[in-house]
This record gives C-alpha cells, structure tokens and sequence, in this order.
C-alpha cells in the first residue's frame, strides 16, 4: 500500500512540472489567442464577437497568398535540409570513427552558438553588392560588374537551409547510430545494389528520424522571422512578417491573433497531411526516434 | 519547523530587497534608440542621486503596444511622436495627463509647445509636451544624383537599382504630396483618403522596378548610402546628417513639396510610479547645455528656444547644408492620425509589398 501511495506521489511530482508548463505556456496562451481573434472591433473600445477577423482573412488575396507562399517555400527549405543533411548525417553516424565522430557533430552544433540574427547579418556581409563573395568574384576577373546576390528568394531559402539543417542532422543521426551495420551488409549480400540498399533499408530505417526531423525544420521554418526579413527582397513577404505588422503596427491584436491561428492550423495540416502521404503516423516514427 | 525558519528567511529577505529598492527610486524610461546618451544618463544620476534610470529603446508603434499590453504600466516616461497620442489615447486609454506646472514650458519653442498642446489635448487635459523635432525628407550623394529634388526622384529611371525608401506610411504621405495631393486634408473624409492611397500605390509599385531594396532602420540605409550602392533614398533626417559627418556628398534634401515633419514628445504612463523623476528628467534635458548633448546623439533639434544654435557644431553645419529657410516654412508637420487610417494605410503597404513589380 505505501509502495503503491510512494509511486503515485512520485508520478505526480515528475509529471507536474511537464503539465504546469503545457498549461501554462501553451495552452492557456492560445486559448487567450482564440478568443481575441474572435473579437471584432466595432468602435474605439468596443469590441463585438464574431468571425470578422476570419472573413477578412479569406476575402483578401494578399493575405493567403504569402501564407501559401511561406507554406511552399518552407516545404522547399525542408526538402532541401533533407537531402543535404542525410549524407552529412549518414556520414557522422556510419562512416566517421568514434572519434571524429564527436568533432564533427560538434563541427554542426558551432553555428548555434551564435544568434539568429548575427548569422543573418553574416550572409548579409558575404552577399551584398560590395560584400565579400561579389568582391572576389570581381577581383578573380570572373565578373566585371558587381552583383547584388542579396534580397531575392533564393538567398532567403539558402540562408533558411542553414539555420535549420541542424534540426535534420540530429534526429537522423540519432536514428542512424542504432542501425545494425550487418543489415546494410545482408543487403549488398544477397546482390541489393547500393540505390537498393538505400531504399529498402537504410531510408526506412531511418524513417522515425526524418519524420521527426522534417516536421521540426518545417515548423521552425514556417514560423521563422528574422531570417526572411532580413535576406528576402521587395516581394518577398512572409506570414510571420504579417503577423507582426497586424500587432505592432496596425495594432490590430484582433486580427494578428486570427492570422496566427491560422498559420498554426496551416502548418499542423500541412504535417497531417505529409503523414498521411507518405503513410507514416505519428506513433510509429516521432515517438520511436 | 525546518520549514517554517526558511519560509521566515525567505520573507525576510524579500522584505529587505524590496526596501532597499524602495530607498533608490527608478525611472524607467520609453524612448528611441540614441535618446538617452550614456553621457546625460550619468549626469542625472549624479543629480539625483536617489533615482536610477532605466533605458529601453522602442519606436512608435512598440511603444503603443507594449502600454496597451499593460494598459500603460511598467514604464514612467514615454516619448511617442506628437501624431500618435491622441488616437492610442482614445482607444487604449495608456497615458495620464501632464501637470504642466511641474514643467519649464517656458523656455520651450512657443510654436513647437503650442502645436503639441493642440494635438493632445483630450477634454482639456494635455497629455504631451514636446522634446524634440525633425523631419523626414530624402538624401543624396551630391556628386552621383546632383539633380535629386523631390519624392517623385525615387522613381525616376535615371536611377534604377540604386534608390531605396522604407515601406511605411512617410513614403505613402511623401508620394500623395508629390502627386499634389494634401493627404492630411482628406483625413476628415476616408473615402477620399483611400482614393489617394489607391493611386499613391499605383505608383509606388510602378517604382518597385526602380527601387534597390526596402530599407528597415538606420543601419542597413546607411550601409548601402556609404557603400555607393545607393545614390538616394528616403531618409529621416538624422541618419542623413550623420553620413555627411563621414562624406560631405550626402547631403540632406528637403523634398521641394516640403519634408514631413515629426515632433518627439514626453508623455506620461497611465500607470507609471515615477511620475515627479519624470519631471525632472523633462526638465534636465531641456536645459541648454544638456541639449547639445542630447542633440549631438540624436541628431534632432531640441524644442527649446533657440534650439537650432544648441546644436554641436557640425550637426549645425549639416541642417545649414540642407535647409534654407524657405525649407523651413515649407515643412509640413504630421496630422494626428484619426482611427481606421492605420488599417488603410497598412493595407496598402501590404498591397505594395506583395506585387510583383520587379
């Protein structure tokens, strides 16, 4: 009876800390976040509930296209963390000694020692018209001209793929450093060419990891600000982008509350339905990895 | 009973912490980046030794928000531009009013007071007196863009690629002036107003093609102003008299439709704890010697008489560069912005940003 009493006490003392922080920072917050967006104003300090914020959402174009426009383009950033990252993580997990091994993992960890924004203004020195890579492409005699390699979207995605690739490299790492080597060996044994191998074994193997990993990339992509802003260029809006201007600069809370509901719904729909493309499910891949 | 004595203790110190804070009173001041020089904050300090002051640098609009967050607590002094009080304090209720007697309105620009007072004066309590002025208007480096004289210069093909504005509502008033529109005059009729907005973003996303880059704050304007990928820009004053310290070719230009002109203000905190630091934090500033201090930071003119000689020499020789006196009479000063026009105005920056104009 005491042991039973002890184990209960102790469930409930591991499990406060994890409940009190799902219900006070993110529950709560976005209930808060629900029923603003569902305010409208109606006059200076009146305010009426409804659907408005919603209604207005839909009927502007502009408004859904850059939340189309930062979905698609994140699921680019995504895809590209994905390719590039798997060999760097097959590599670290497979094929890098033990002791290189932690070097280079720690060789991927650097850039996060550094700020968001600090890395942004280290593209921003390389790319510029004057900046670095112009000025030696120039010196080199490759171009005469300067060129301005900054603010247009392909800059925003490759500066993007760098912030985030680590988010993919880990997980997979992760996933990868527990596959038995032997398997790998029975497929080349029993005459399974190496794109073979890599397909039936070693990706599905690797699957919990590239789950959980591109649904991390995404999310933190989608929901990325600094990065976008900084890079992108004269057409390059971004969700978050609007998000910011409904609240700081318009002080539209009602509205900048719905728009971000709305990229939260957009994004878990667009994970939900990656799952169900691909057939995977939450439960066998995310909570294995 | 192990309990209870570390419950004690630990009331105990509370107590003490929050009496000895209570012996240093804090001044928690709102304010623009270079607003409060190190310099000037020591030297208040020294005065008052009693009072601390705490500096956080915000801009219009986070300033708005950040007090409706709180419905005006945690900070003692604000310092919005004089447009953005009267409609923030209608809707959201964040500011109390002055005590102007607590003040040395005397020695304040009659004009630049007067003005103030007009703007933010609410069932006849003022709410704001002024600190400090200047304007918004474009620059040029004089030996690339000799001939830039007006808003509509942005746009104009002679310089494509190498002009830049920020994507906020001066350049959308700028634009309507430029266009021979008087956008104040139609804040009493919105329909109007969206008319001109509608056409003022016809134009401006024709000009995208022409335009560099959007800029977002003084840094990234300046960097591209002293690398030579610009050759003019829209600017806010102060960043403009800061490049000519370092190439006298960039000079200020006062748009020949009139540069628009903004008023930084004091106003206090609806629940600001502070509130006679904050007088005396209004008033040392506006002491003569201190304003040159503060001028030679900010960049801006002082509103006390007299405020143009006040400032450091050569921040004196770059408004003498740009402006004539004519310029002078030809500013044109912000209107209080009325409520909705935000929403237009942030709907049209929107439009212009998602077209596809080049």
């Amino acid at each position: 009876m005491l042991q039973k009493d002890i184990k209960r006490l102790s469930l409930i003392m591991l499990f406060t800390p994890f409940a009190l922080w799902i219900a006070l920072l993110i529950i709560i917050p976005h209930l808060g976040m629900v029923v603003l967006s569902l305010r409208e104003k109606v006059a200076p300090r009146v305010y009426e509930y409804g659907l408005g914020n919603y209604v207005d959402f839909m009927n502007e174009p502009i408004y859904w296209n850059t939340l189309l426009r930062t979905g698609s383009m994140s699921l680019l950033v995504t895809a590209l963390a994905l390719i590039i990252g798997f060999p760097i993580a097959y590599y670290i997990a497979k094929i890098a000694g033990y002791r290189t091994r932690g070097a280079l993992f720690l060789l991927c960890l650097i850039p996060l020692w550094v700020s968001d924004l600090i890395r942004a203004f280290g593209w921003i020195l390389l790319l510029r018209e004057t900046g670095v890579v112009s000025s030696v492409l120039q010196w080199s005699g490759l171009i005469g001209e300067p060129i301005e390699f900054l603010y247009n979207d392909i800059t925003v995605i490759v500066g993007l793929v760098y912030t985030v690739i680590l988010f993919m490299i880990v997980p997979l790492v992760s996933t990868l450093d527990g596959m038995d080597e032997s398997m790998v060996e029975a497929g080349y044994n029993l005459g399974g060419s190496g794109f073979t191998v890599l397909r039936r074994i070693i990706v599905p193997y690797a699957m919990p990891g590239i789950v959980s990993g591109c649904i991390v990339v995404f999310m933190l992509t989608a929901g990325s600000y600094l990065t976008p802003i900084l890079l992108g260029g004269k057409n390059s809006s971004w969700f978050t982008e609007q998000i910011y201007e409904q609240f700081i600069t318009r002080f539209n809370w009602e509205s900048g509350a719905a728009f971000g509901f709305l990229l939260l719904a957009f994004t878990s729909l667009v994970v939900w339905l990656g799952l169900r493309l691909t057939g995977q499910t939450l439960a066998n891949t995310v909570a294995k990895s | 009973m192990q309990l209870k004595t570390t419950l004690v203790s630990l009331l105990a110190a509370t107590v003490l912490s929050s009496a000895s804070m209570a012996q240093a009173e804090t001044l928690r001041l709102m304010t623009w980046g270079s607003y409060a020089p190190d310099e000037l904050v020591k030297k208040f300090e020294a005065e008052n030794p009693d009072i601390t002051v705490e500096v956080t640098f915000s801009n219009n609009e986070e300033m708005i928000a950040k007090l409706r967050a709180t419905g005006g607590a945690g900070f003692d002094l604000a310092q919005p531009s004089h447009d953005r009080i009267y409609a923030a304090q209608l809707e959201y209720d964040i500011y109390k009013p002055l005590d102007l007697s607590k003040i040395n309105t005397g020695d304040m620009e009659t004009s630049l007071l007067d003005g103030v007072k007009a703007n933010t004066t609410i069932e006849g309590e003022v709410y704001a007196v002024p600190h400090q002025w200047g304007t918004s208007g474009l620059m040029a480096d004089k030996t690339k863009a000799p001939d830039f004289a007006g808003w509509g210069d942005l746009c104009d093909p002679k310089y494509k690629g190498k002009t830049s504005m920020r994507l906020k509502r001066t350049i959308l008033l700028g634009t309507a002036f430029s266009m021979g529109e008087n956008p104040f005059d139609a804040y009493s009729d919105l329909d109007k107003y969206q008319s001109i907005l509608d056409k003022v973003a016809e134009k401006l996303i024709e000009c995208k093609a022409n335009i560099k880059a959007y800029w977002k704050g003084g840094d990234d304007l300046s960097a591209m102003m002293l690398s030579g990928e610009i050759v003019g820009s829209e600017t806010w004053d102060s960043t403009a008299y800061k490049l000519y310290g370092e190439n006298p070719n960039i000079v200020f230009v006062p748009p020949k439709t009139g540069a628009l002109a903004w008023i930084d203000t004091f106003a206090l905190p609806r629940k600001g704890k502070a509130d006679d630091a904050a007088y005396k934090w209004i008033n040392f500033v506006m002491q003569p010697e201190n304003v040159t201090i503060m001028s030679g930071s900010t960049g801006a003119i002082a509103a006390v008489k007299g405020g143009l000689d006040l400032l450091p020499a050569d921040k004196k020789a770059a408004v003498t560069a740009a402006f004539t006196p004519a310029d002078i009479e030809n500013l044109k000063f912000f209107a209080n912005i009325p409520p909705g026009v935000e929403d237009m105005e942030g709907k049209t920056l929107d439009k212009i940003k998602a077209a596809t104009g080049g």
